[in-house]
């Protein structure tokens, strides 16, 4: 009962400060939605409108049908019609055009040629998302209304399945949960512990009956809460705003995103025990921060790493978390289709807080 | 339990790594009394301080406080002491009656007796007028008597402040001091480490430590009749040139410039102190009234903490 009363005392000051803290929080709504439109919005891997240049040789009916059906594709945006290949060279070496499209004089026989290329596309391969759909581009299918048909285009044709229209939101929202939940739960909860030890608050809490489990509940909760409403925040949002689903049931969500807070809670307990100032814990953090955004797979594709990569990118908590949200929200999975990795979380979870428990009682000695 | 002390230690010892902070500490503090701890920074005060409410685990020996066992179950302790803090440890971001409110409920403080023991602390320790005021934007006085009312607020047996008065003006001090006079008197044993003379005179009792040894204690009275020093007073004109002459004569153990005047520390073994001093001052032509003092608490201090060959003279 007494215990219960001091766990209370103990996360209603912790909610006081916080509310009053204005700056932190800010933080932790405006992060949230921050990210969410930045990462929305900004990155987008399905590139449209590349500046483009024209280089007409031929200037017969069938070139102008074709220059038009790759406008018609909205890849391309053509800002700049000239009158040879060189041209193109000079335009982007001047960083004004990332695609060049050069037709020769004799477009019109060689489009019924197999052995030689109709058009050449100039590409600025210096940006490799950009060469990509210049390869898009190349697989084009040249048909005309004259009946000629250009040779080797794609057989395979393309299904999409989960996220038909390409959309980029759709992929990197749910991983977007990942990366602000570890950011609440693991720079929060450090930066607050260690403030306490800082102002030395926490060598009069020690002093009162207080128990070190107490403290360490009392401090925690608030954040957890908080965790859970920004995660609400993201998936409103993200529908709202991005059209992103939850096809699968929210109930596993919010299980596999306890079992993740728990997991990066302990990670910031166990670093608030490490650490002496507010400063080395921010510092910390942003440590673990940037192998997790770029590890995890919540920009780039996992397979794609190297193989030392992937196994860094194993031992990382959001990895595992990103693929379960990416599976519940896109794929309508359930935990059960994916139980090695919530198994995963569970353990990192288990072991951080057996480290983190065992540090934090030795440093109130 | 009812034992004419409330904290009885024995050999207690702290070693951190390759340093002794506390070496083989006897303590006696008897009940309702002002003890004191006077000695330097770095003399072990606050770390014999944390050993006597369970923070740190004592290397060697024991100690009972208010019959508890340390170390032991320091947690049966904790709502029986108060304690004080060095630096300021309340909530800066919270107002003195929202850091009052959450020291009861960590301390369980009956729920029906709290606003009015609250109003009463309030009341007692002048704070009505900044009740609303946030802590951290408090004088160093007023935050000093907001740690001193959290730390009674659950009225303790024993409180232990550790150096309270490093941050305030001299008449908040004063206050500060009539106040534990009034707990003393209620029957709270209070247990203060200082560096200041003045304050360690007020004391019942005081230990003297030096590099984690306790190299005196008693009452201020008794430690200033057992110094074995006789203590020369010497007025001169120029008491820098008194000092230099007397420093480095063999049987003087030490020389400090107050103002205009000086205080010779001489062994008690030299049987005519005044015309040892006269003699040197003498030498270098220096005029200068001498007379025999009684040794301050001061004088003690100086004589206790010197090397032993410096004691020796």
């Amino acid at each position: 009962m007494k215990s219960l009363s001091r766990l209370m005392a103990i996360m209603r000051k912790e909610v006081r400060q916080m509310r009053r803290d204005r700056l932190t929080f800010a933080m932790i709504f405006g992060i949230p939605l921050m990210q969410l439109l930045l990462f929305g919005y900004a990155i987008n891997t399905d590139v449209r409108n590349l500046a483009t240049a024209v280089a007409d040789e031929a200037n017969t009916h069938l070139s102008r049908e074709f220059v038009a059906r790759l406008n018609a594709t909205q890849v391309t945006n053509i800002e700049y019609r000239v009158n040879t290949a060189d041209e193109l060279e000079r335009l982007m070496q001047a960083g004004e055009i990332s695609i060049g499209v050069a037709i020769p004089h004799d477009f019109d026989r060689r489009v019924t040629d197999a052995a030689r290329a109709a058009v050449h596309l100039l590409v600025d391969g210096s940006d490799p998302t950009i060469a990509g759909i210049a390869d898009k581009l190349r697989r084009m299918p040249i048909a005309f209304d004259t009946g000629a048909v250009a040779q080797g285009q794609g057989q395979i044709e393309v299904r999409p399945y989960y996220n038909p229209e390409r959309r980029t939101p759709m992929n990197i929202i749910p991983g977007l949960i990942g990366v602000i939940l570890m950011m609440t739960m693991m720079m929060f909860t450090a930066v607050a512990i260690v403030r306490e030890r800082e102002r030395g608050n926490l060598e009069l809490l020690i002093n009162t009956p207080v128990t070190s489990a107490e403290l360490m509940v009392g401090k925690v909760m608030p954040y957890i809460v908080i965790g859970l409403v920004q995660l609400a925040l993201i998936l409103v949002a993200g529908r709202i705003l991005f059209d992103v689903p939850v096809r699968g049931s929210v109930i596993d969500l919010y299980l596999a995103s306890g079992v993740y807070i728990a997991a990066n809670l302990a990670l910031g307990l166990f670093f608030s025990t490490a650490v002496k100032t507010q400063f080395q814990a921010m510092q910390l953090t942003f440590f673990l921060m940037l192998p997790s955004i770029l590890l995890s797979g919540f920009v780039f594709p996992f397979d794609g790493m190297p193989v030392v990569a992937q196994w860094l990118g194993e031992a990382l908590p959001i990895t595992h978390f990103i693929r379960l949200t990416r599976g519940i929200m896109l794929r309508e999975a359930n935990l059960g289709d994916m139980p090695g990795e919530l198994i995963y979380l569970a353990v990192f979870a288990v072991i951080a807080t057996t480290a983190a428990g065992l540090r934090f009682s030795k440093r109130l000695d | 339990m009812n034992s004419e002390f409330a904290i009885r230690a024995r050999g207690l010892t702290k070693i951190f790594g390759e340093l002794r902070a506390v070496d083989h500490l006897d303590l006696d503090v008897p009940r309702a009394a002002i003890y004191g701890f006077l000695g330097p920074n770095g003399s072990g005060k606050s770390t014999t301080i944390r050993m006597l409410c369970g923070l740190l685990t004592p290397t060697e020996g024991s100690a009972d406080v208010l019959g508890t066992k340390i170390p032991g179950k320091a947690t049966l302790l904790k709502p029986k002491i108060g304690y004080m803090t060095q630096k300021f440890s309340l909530f800066g971001d919270m107002t003195v009656l929202e850091n009052l409110q959450f020291i009861a409920e960590i301390y369980s403080y009956p729920q029906r007796e709290r606003a009015v023991r609250i109003d009463e602390l309030l009341e007692k320790y002048d704070l009505v007028q900044q009740r609303k005021q946030f802590a951290g934007t408090m004088s160093g006085g007023q935050k000093q008597r907001l740690a001193l009312a959290c730390a009674v607020l659950h009225k303790p047996e024993l409180l232990l402040l550790d150096e309270p008065t490093s941050a305030v003006d001299p008449q908040s001090r004063r206050d500060f001091w009539a106040n534990l006079f009034r707990l003393a008197e209620a029957g709270t044993t209070i247990l203060v480490s200082t560096h200041y003379m003045d304050e360690a005179e007020r004391c019942h009792r005081l230990a003297i430590l030096d590099r984690g040894v306790k190299v005196a204690d008693g009452s201020p009275l008794e430690l200033q009749a057992s110094t074995g020093m006789h203590v020369v007073e010497v007025l001169a004109d120029d008491p820098y040139h008194a000092q230099t002459a007397l420093i480095d004569v063999p049987m003087v153990a030490s020389v400090t410039q107050l103002g205009i005047r000086l205080r010779v520390l001489i062994p008690e073994l030299v049987d005519d102190p005044l015309h040892l001093v006269k003699q040197n001052l003498g030498k270098h032509n220096i005029s200068a009234e001498t007379r025999i003092v009684g040794p301050s608490l001061e004088d003690v201090f100086v004589a206790v903490t010197m090397k032993p060959e410096q004691r020796a003279a």
